[in-house]
């Protein structure tokens, strides 16, 4: 029989400090690329905008293609290769009026500019208002989505866990953002779908993880044991499972990475980045749980901590 | 717990046997996405206050006739805002008499009376302005689909998108330039007299002024040779004579001679009236053919015209005159519509996108289904019979609810391979934790389902809200993701709890002792 971690006894909640360092830092990395970016770097679904994509027959150089559009007399035009040489993107932030009066004649010139045969696979045409539209609620989807998860933690478990879980996904989706921001990558809608997805998902190791924390308190402390020994043996109980059904995911993400082709790259490079993430922020939340709980405790004055249920005082006898 | 088996297996049964049913056959039964077959997206956004601004000109225009009528001079009605005009009395004393005018015009709304200066302002009502608006939009939905059926496409779909946005998507149109012309062509088309004692060269120059009711409107001419532009001035009156309202309906044909393509309208009985009674008062004028502004041709009325049918020439191609008779037929659009978002798949990235999606798929599916195998060896193989039947219902549910498949759907698809196999992993790890604690085989396995349900429930609740709010926001690609996961997500319920712990109770649970179970 295969197994992993069976026995596992890692001191999670001891080296907890490394956690909350690495986890502020990669936030922290993440918020400042995003920064010295100047914010991400929006794709025409939310500025508005024209994207063309093109094929040649044969390969060529941006040169060769920006020697076709020049001809077109376009002002900025981004030229960027899109998979092998052969194939092209060229982004226009230029006013609507010139895409739509160029798009009939653009074949001809990008084919003179090349001296090669070219096809238009995609054209994408975002006007500036539905482009703002779009910007709005986006952000409005992203915290509908985490409102959501919010809502369902506070009834399932309780309003700490549901506080602690958002935090968990906040920094999921901010570290995810920073992997983008980094990587020079555009904010396009499959990418915010990719964001939602992390959102639902990587809150899924979390609550397998809170369950073991809750069901091992119920059957209460035992004799000589902490409440971080029992955050600590939680984790480990579990750790097979969030490593396992993290892994599945991780694999298929990677399969959409690597053959999903150029539409779907960037979509699955934030699945796979997310995924890692969310499976390493749902240790990071556990220990959370317990921070909270003794931090809580100090500051229950003596006669309030009279009424804390019997569970609680037993583990404060311990 | 063996209870029920009979049910349970018929229950599975029966939603393979309906799979299949809804799948077959594959080539058509699963809806293909814009992205997927290549297409048109079109956002048309509808300037619905230039349906007001005619409305309210129109009304403009009653006033104007009823107060002349009534022998009350009137020195001037301007619109001074898409919904609001200003009526200016020639003299304040007919302020009493021109009263029962104003009030009687249906839709509009004294304001700012002014009884001393003998001014008054008339604005649409709020109501029936919202009323316009709407109608306008839903006019120009049925318009537009009109067009598109003429022009033959196969299931177009045209829906309106909030409040003024008309949503067209064109599946395997290949030519997108000439299908948005079609579409987003207003198609105004207007008869005016040409004012014979006006310059226009003149008139354009600014060096005579151009008389209160005429305007300045413009034919052009591409030269074929150079390519360039030609505009040639036509002063005409403001007036339409006839519109494309009155049309009984458009044809395009071939002169036998020039061999030019042009398009032959034909009014309906009031139109060819008014048309016989116009040419007949204006032989020896020239009749200006306007469409949407533009002059097309600008014939010399020679006689009086009984037949109610006319000509519009003016160097149109074969597929131009094709498709001006197709938007004339369809009438006119009740207000100008605007392009805000378009996109556009070539059929080869399509088929491309479909390879990839197909390959990644595949791969996945086979990537997981080793790794379930090799780590969990009989009950992996459970768990990956469970996934190919996840995959199945997936399938046909999508087919069943007529969802598009589009390439972020795929990619949902994969994602729900990923997702799905993880409700068996919570089960097994929990059965094998519950056999190192000593249990006997059985006495794990329930505990094993049992104590996993209400993770299970939880995990899958949490990617459904992501998935509904992606719905809610998403425009076609990433709907079609968030319809293919959730639709994988639902199935994986099904079959990765109740399907394996059917064939767990059937293996383990029978009469026979167990010892060991393969997990």
């Amino acid at each position: 029989m295969v197994q992993i971690f069976v026995n596992a006894n890692y001191d999670f909640v001891g080296k907890r400090r490394w956690f909350y360092i690495a986890s502020l830092a990669a936030v922290a990395l993440s918020l400042l690329s995003i920064a010295l970016h100047r914010g991400l770097n929006y794709g025409i679904d939310f500025t508005g905008g024209s994207l063309i994509q093109v094929r040649y027959d044969r390969p060529v150089t941006v040169a060769d293609v920006r020697k076709g559009l020049d001809e077109l007399r376009l002002g900025s035009a981004v030229i960027q290769q899109f998979g092998d040489a052969q194939e092209y993107l060229i982004r226009l932030s230029g006013s609507e009026q010139r895409t739509e009066e160029i798009s009939g004649r653009i074949v001809d010139a990008l084919s003179r500019g090349a001296g090669t045969k070219v096809e238009i696979r995609r054209m994408e045409f975002v006007g500036p208002q539905v482009g703002r539209d779009l910007q709005f609620q986006a952000l409005y989807a992203v915290l509908a989505g985490m409102a959501g998860i919010l809502i369902y933690v506070a009834i399932r478990f309780d309003f700490r866990g549901g506080v602690i879980s958002i935090a968990a996904l906040a920094h999921d989706v901010i570290v995810t953002l920073g992997a983008i921001s980094i990587t020079n990558r555009e904010m396009s809608l499959p990418l915010l779908a990719a964001l939602l997805t992390i959102v639902g998902y990587s809150i899924n190791d979390t609550i397998v993880v809170f369950d073991r924390i809750r069901e091992s308190r119920g059957r209460g402390l035992r004799k000589g044991q902490t409440l971080a020994d029992l955050v600590n043996g939680a984790i480990n109980q579990t750790l097979s499972r969030t490593v396992l059904t993290s892994f599945t995911v991780f694999l298929t993400a990677s399969v959409l990475y690597l053959f999903g082709g150029e539409v779907l790259h960037d979509f699955a490079f934030a699945l796979v980045i997310g995924v890692l993430t969310g499976t390493y922020s749902s240790v990071a939340a556990a220990t959370l749980v317990m921070d909270w709980e003794l931090w809580s405790r100090k500051r229950t004055p003596a006669r309030a901590r009279l009424a804390v249920k019997g569970e609680e005082v037993a583990a404060k006898k311990s | 717990m063996r209870k029920h088996l009979p049910l349970r297996i018929g229950i599975v049964a029966a939603v393979i046997l309906a799979s299949i049913w809804y799948l077959y056959p594959p080539r058509k039964t699963i809806n293909l996405g814009l992205d997927l077959q290549g297409g048109i997206h079109l956002v048309l956004g509808v300037d619905v206050d230039k349906a007001l601004e005619a409305q309210v000109e129109r009304g403009g225009d009653t006033v104007r006739a009823e107060l002349e009528k009534k022998g009350i001079g009137v020195s001037s009605i301007e619109r001074r805002s898409p919904t609001e005009l200003v009526v200016q009395l020639a003299s304040p004393q007919s302020w009493n008499d021109a009263q029962s005018v104003f009030r009687d015009q249906s839709g509009f709304e004294m304001k700012e009376a002014d009884q001393a200066a003998g001014r008054v302002v008339l604005a649409l009502r709020p109501k029936e302005a919202a009323t316009l608006r709407d109608l306008a939009v839903r006019q120009g939905l049925e318009t537009i689909r009109n067009r598109v059926d003429q022009f033959g496409v196969a299931e177009p779909s045209i829906q309106q998108q909030g409040e003024n946005r008309i949503l067209v998507q064109l599946p395997g149109v290949q030519d997108p330039e000439r299908a948005k012309a079609l579409i987003g062509k207003t198609a105004l088309l207007e008869f005016k007299l040409v004012d014979e004692r006006a310059d226009p060269e003149a008139a354009v120059r600014g060096s005579t002024p151009v008389p209160p009711d005429d305007e300045i409107l413009y034919q052009r001419r591409l030269d074929k040779d150079s390519g360039a532009e030609r505009r040639i001035p036509f002063v005409v009156g403001k007036k339409a004579l006839l519109t494309g309202r009155d049309l009984a309906t458009a044809r395009d044909s071939i002169d036998q001679n020039t061999r030019a393509p042009y398009v032959s309208v034909e009014f309906n009985a009031a139109g060819a009236k008014a048309f016989a009674d116009l040419t007949e008062a204006n032989v020896g004028k020239r009749l200006a053919i306007v469409l949407d502004g533009n002059v097309h041709s600008a014939p010399v009325i020679r006689e009086r015209i009984p037949s109610g049918r006319a000509q519009i020439t003016g160097g149109f191609t074969t597929q131009e005159a094709t498709d001006l008779a197709i938007v004339l037929r369809a009438g006119a659009l009740p207000a100008p519509v605007k392009v805000l978002e378009e996109r556009t798949v070539g059929p080869s990235l399509g088929a491309d996108s479909i390879r990839r999606g197909l390959y990644s798929t595949l791969t996945a599916a086979l990537a997981v289904v080793v790794f379930m195998l090799l780590y969990y060896r009989l009950s992996g193989l459970i768990a990956d019979v469970a996934l190919v039947l996840n995959l199945v219902i997936l399938m046909a549910a999508m087919a069943g609810f007529h969802a598009t498949l589009t390439l972020p759907g795929i990619a949902g698809v994969v994602l729900t391979i990923g997702m799905a196999v993880d409700t068996n992993i919570l089960i097994f790890e929990r059965i094998r934790e519950e056999l190192r604690a000593g249990k006997t085989v059985r006495a794990a396995i329930d505990a094993g389902f049992g104590r996993a349900f209400r993770t299970v429930i939880d995990t899958h609740v949490t990617v459904l809200v992501s998935a509904a709010i992606l719905y809610q926001f998403g425009t076609g690609p990433v709907k079609g993701f968030a319809v293919s996961l959730a639709i994988g997500i639902l199935a994986s319920l099904f079959t990765a709890v109740f399907f394996t712990r059917l064939v767990f109770d059937l293996i383990y649970m029978g009469p026979r002792r167990v010892e060991a179970v393969s997990i």
